[in-house]
């Protein structure tokens, strides 16, 4: 759905970039968590909370008006981001090391 | 008795929601909120037991948190507490990390950071029932060998649960934990902890799992959410009227049988016109705040309420609020003091604050008496499209009113501010769980208890008062009117009544509305009392309902509902706002836009219905 907004001319196996592009019921590790401006609060809590990289995430669901927040489960939790938050997850390209 | 200076000092500290107050209820027998969602405790509370020993423990209950690193109001009391910075207060002997065994992944990253403070500390392992029902095995002996500090197993919500907790604590103090490396990669370590000595067969529970699939469904999770919010205003109308009706009866009964055995003066007035007219008018509401207050707290315990938050959060965003604002403004619809408390969970400052100025319209428990007054006397008992009841459609449109108009106002705050950049949401899903039956019942008596005590303080302090300015000065001799009319109050009532005339309001309501800005309940018993005295006979009006059916025109009833749905403000509201955002300027700022709308729309309802019907 969202896979292929960024490069509409590129014909290639859906390979999501970050949590937000990331489809339900699909799971994927982490790579890591972006600041957006210096010193951002959410950026470290989301790293606090265990989006760090290696960590596989899995997004369960998204929210009924506009598909957003989303549903993530990262560990045993459950978490809702908005979209705007999991754009600052970083996903490692399958097959990938951390 | 043991001084403060011998006593142990215990501060409990751990992730949100893995059962720090129940544990503190359960050591120290109080009664302190516990539920089913992150957020619930917003203060230090202290509490104190006697151990085994006679060793007197001072224990102290703490919000939650994620992390040291504090996002929130909340949050940063408890690192306050646990770096020894908070004021006026010295750092915990020890401090009882609790964390939740079927969330270690999670939870034991914040037990290392605690760790390493420089403090004693002994980890409860808590939720070991629900551990072992999802075949969680837990090597304990070894995660306290890696950890370097005692493990103990507890279920905070068996009675039993906490013992071992209790006598280790009541043993000598463990050691300092190991310092180790400073910059030890904690979710590194934390992986290795559960590898080491956690054997967990999935990550989640099958339960929360297949209810989700539904709860969480983009419409069917919509739909569930409507369903039920207009189910609980159906009960709230169709269960309690046998009780309703009993109370009444009852109260009529006492009254009658007391105050015939007086002699006819101002004591027997006192006793008719303030305390059964007036009291009895809202004792009769009981039933009603305890079905809603049965609902609230089943949903608060079963862990639905972050779940609605979810499904709400895009929409209260476009309002300019946030899925957590939700259950902040949920709890308002019991009373809107500890729900503009329950904001400090809110971490986005101004996401705060548009909370804190829009929960006062939220419908509160005090504003039913007079709902339901007016809508059981002026609103047909009626059944519509066979299955629901006319008058709980429309207390359910007024609590509508109320949410929609919170919006509305949120929008235009959102509109007003200055500063766009982005807001947080970052809300935990626990896991579902059943409301303990006998919680509820506890719950539902302390509300009970709460209710009983307002009746019989405030409000019966202020019926009795507005029954004295009712009926003194008393009238001249040969005069003809009703006594009341000659009052300090009937006086005051009509000198209002040129205020309020435009929204339709007579000079008794006008009396009412002052006494109802201390307790909104009290406008129902103020009512009672000015009616039963301007009466000419001693009937005691737990008949108000019928009295005012009679003498009112319909543009009335309806503006004075209209009003209540902004009624601006009860006293101890504006002091919570001013207490919760340090600001006079907030206060004024809520009551101003409250009264200004409550006027304006109970205009425009009085002027229309009045052109329609007459
Ligand atoms: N099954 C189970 N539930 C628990 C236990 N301890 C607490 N709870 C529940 O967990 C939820 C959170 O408890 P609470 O004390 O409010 O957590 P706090 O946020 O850490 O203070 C409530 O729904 C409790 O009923 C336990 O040992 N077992
Ligand atoms: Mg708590």
């Amino acid at each position: 759905m969202f896979g292929y907004n960024r490069e509409p001319f590129l014909f290639k196996a859906y390979l999501p970039v970050r949590l937000s592009e990331l489809l339900p019921g699909n799971t994927a590790v982490v790579r890591e968590v972006e600041d957006v401006g210096s010193a951002d609060p959410i950026a470290r809590r989301l790293r606090d909370l265990g989006f760090v990289a290696g960590e596989p995430v899995k997004l369960v669901t998204r929210g009924p008006v506009g598909g957003d927040p989303l549903l993530v489960q990262i560990g045993f939790t459950r978490f809702a981001l908005r979209r705007s938050e999991a754009a600052r997850v970083r996903l490692q390209s399958a097959g990938a090391t951390p | 008795m043991s001084s403060a200076e011998t006593a142990l000092r215990i501060a409990l500290v751990g992730n949100p929601n893995c059962g720090k107050t129940a544990l503190f209820n359960l050591l120290t027998g109080s009664r302190q909120k516990v539920a089913n969602y992150a957020g619930v405790t917003v203060e230090r509370k202290q509490g104190r037991y006697i151990a085994p020993s006679g060793r007197v423990v001072d224990l102290l209950d703490l919000p939650g948190a994620y992390s040291l690193d504090a996002a929130s109001p909340d949050e940063a009391i408890t690192r306050d507490v646990c770096l020894g910075i908070a004021a006026g207060e010295t750092r915990p002997d020890l401090l009882v990390c609790v964390a939740d065994a079927t969330n270690l992944r999670l939870h034991l990253r914040f037990v290392l950071e605690v760790r390493r403070l420089g403090v004693p500390v002994v980890l409860a392992l808590n939720m070991m029932d629900a551990a072992a029902r999802r075949g969680i095995r837990i090597d304990i002996a070894a995660l306290e060998r890696e950890l370097g500090i005692p493990v103990i197993e507890t279920v905070a919500v068996k009675r039993a649960g906490a013992r071992a907790l209790v006598e280790r604590i009541d043993g000598p103090l463990p050691p300092l934990p190991p310092t180790g490396d400073a910059d030890l990669d904690l979710h590194a370590e934390v992986r290795r902890l559960l590898a080491a000595t956690v054997s967990m067969p999935t990550r989640t529970a099958a339960t929360d799992d297949a209810i989700d699939r539904i709860a969480l469904h983009p419409l069917w999770g919509l739909v569930l959410l409507g369903v039920l919010m207009f189910l609980i205003f159906q009960s709230v109308f169709s269960w309690a009227e046998p009780l309703m009706d009993g109370i009444e009866n009852g109260i009529k009964a006492l009254g009658g049988w007391s105050v015939a055995a007086l002699p006819e003066g101002p004591l027997r007035s006192l006793l008719a016109d303030g305390v059964f007219a007036g009291i009895g008018s809202v004792l009769v509401f009981l039933p009603q705040i305890l079905i809603l207050f049965l609902f609230i707290l089943a949903l608060e315990e079963s862990g639905y309420l972050p779940r609605a938050a979810f499904l709400l959060d895009r929409l209260m965003f476009k309002a300019g609020l946030s899925g957590r604002s939700f259950i902040p403004l949920l709890s308002s619809f019991a009373c809107a003091i500890p729900g503009i408390m329950a904001t400090r969970s809110i971490q986005d400052p101004r996401d705060r604050l548009a909370t804190i100025m829009v929960a006062p319209l939220m419908t509160c428990s005090a504003r039913l008496p007079v709902y339901t007054l007016l809508i059981a006397a002026f609103i047909p008992q009626r059944t519509v499209a066979g299955l629901f009841n006319l008058q709980g459609i429309v207390l359910f449109a007024l609590y509508v009113a109320g949410i929609v108009s919170a919006l509305a106002v949120a929008f235009v705050i959102k509109r007003l501010r200055r500063d766009r950049s982005e807001h947080a949401l970052l809300l935990e899903l626990p896991s579902y769980r059943w409301p303990h039956p006998r919680d509820l019942a506890i719950g539902l008596w302390e509300r009970a208890w709460i209710f009983l005590k307002r009746v019989g303080g405030i409000i019966l302090a202020l019926t009795v008062l507005l029954w004295f300015l009712s009926s003194f000065p008393a009238p001249p001799e040969g005069a003809t009117g009703p006594a009341i009319d000659y009052s300090f109050a009937g006086r005051i009532g009509r000198a209002l009544e040129v205020v309020f005339a435009p929204v339709g309001f007579n000079w008794q309501i006008c009396i009412a509305l002052i006494p109802g800005l201390a307790a909104r309940e009290v406008a129902v018993a103020a009512l009672g009392t000015v009616y039963s005295l301007s009466g000419s006979d001693d009937t005691i009006a737990a008949e108000l309902g019928p009295l005012i059916a009679g003498q009112w025109p319909l543009a009335t009833a309806l503006s004075l509902l209209v009003w209540y749905i902004f009624a601006p403000q009860c006293i101890s509201t504006l002091a919570v706002i001013r207490r919760e955002t340090n600001s006079w300027r907030n206060v004024w700022i809520a009551a101003g836009y409250l009264f200004a709308l409550a006027y304006a729309a109970s205009f425009i309802t009085y002027q229309i219905t009045r052109a329609l019907t007459s």
